[in-house]
């Protein structure tokens, strides 16, 4: 049986990693997350890209969901925004392909090019 | 959709849309009346009134950008193959509910799903907006509020990654113990 109680422990150990953090360094991850998002499975990948990220303590990459980015027919999209503000748009997303995008790109910064909207329509 | 928790969550963004800050959830299954019913409730800014008339169509929307939006006629469909029923009510400036009902021993009733993910990640990606899960068999209730977290947790933010995961345990064990008996059926 869990209880609020819990969250005290958590609460401390946290606190002690807060303070060790480094700046934000403004790289973010962006889900599409409405009706066509959903139903493509979205959720998912979104909960891949946070386990990932904290699996590798990645604690300044932001994870956000957005409405249709407008392509219904490519969901799941996720947006790569890197610190210079260079967006990369990813397109039929899976949990497996958000493993990739972390190591490679937002780890790396190397872009995964068979993954974006450019290569979908080829 | 999947399961109902996606469309819990797909109906929820409505409200995020709607500048709520303030997001009720109740799941309530009655195994005597054989009926699941989700209840969703904002403070929202509400829906206008001739919207309001036609709001289960697919072709009625806000958005700009095309004519359509599924999400709510998407609820009603697995609603009324599961012979249950939606209904809104909505008040311009005060607030919007969204009733789904659902016959649980119906064959195309959709699984619960993964209730407590949906919960997480919404948490996740608004954190301002205060969240409240209430899940009842009619004897017993479960009861979850965001507020309640924050309170508990101080300076430390609710988008924590260990705080995002208790709380999904959490969910999680308490949905088992009230749902138990049914959950079976009700998890598919």
């Amino acid at each position: 049986m869990k209880s609020l109680a819990e969250l005290e422990e958590i609460r401390k150990k946290t606190l002690e990693q807060i303070s060790l953090r480094k700046s934000n360094d403004g790289m973010r991850v962006i889900v599409g997350m409405a009706t066509c998002g959903i139903a493509a499975g979205a959720r998912p990948v979104m909960t891949a890209f946070v386990e990932e990220l904290n699996k590798r303590n990645m604690t300044d990459v932001t994870v956000t969901m957005t409405g249709c980015i407008g392509v219904c027919r490519l969901e799941p999209i996720v947006e790569v925004i890197d610190k210079d503000g260079n967006k990369t748009t990813y397109v039929k997303m899976t949990p497996e392909k958000a493993v990739r995008i972390v190591a490679e790109h937002i780890v790396n910064g190397r872009v995964c090019a068979d993954y974006t909207i450019g290569e979908a329509d080829k | 959709m999947k399961d109902l928790s996606l469309h819990l969550m797909d109906i929820v963004q409505n409200s995020i849309s709607a500048k709520a800050d303030k997001v009720c959830v109740f799941l309530t299954a009655d195994n005597e009346a054989d009926l699941l019913t989700m209840i969703i409730t904002d403070n929202g800014e509400g829906i206008e009134e001739h919207l309001l008339k036609d709001i289960t169509s697919p072709f009625t929307t806000t958005r700009k950008t095309r004519k359509v939006g599924m999400g709510i006629s998407l609820l009603m469909a697995s609603s009324n193959m599961a012979g249950g029923d939606l209904k809104i009510y909505s008040k311009r400036f005060e607030g919007t509910t969204l009733e789904a009902s659902f016959k649980i021993s119906h064959i195309d009733r959709l699984p619960l799903g993964d209730i407590a993910e949906t919960m997480v990640t919404l948490i996740m990606s608004s954190p301002d907006i205060e969240f409240e899960l209430s899940v009842s068999n009619k004897k017993d209730c479960f009861k979850f509020t965001t507020m309640e977290v924050k309170e508990q947790l101080k300076e430390v933010p609710i988008t924590q990654f260990e705080v995002l995961s208790w709380i999904r345990d959490y969910i999680n064990s308490e949905i088992k113990i009230i749902l138990g008996g049914v959950l079976n059926e009700i998890l598919g």
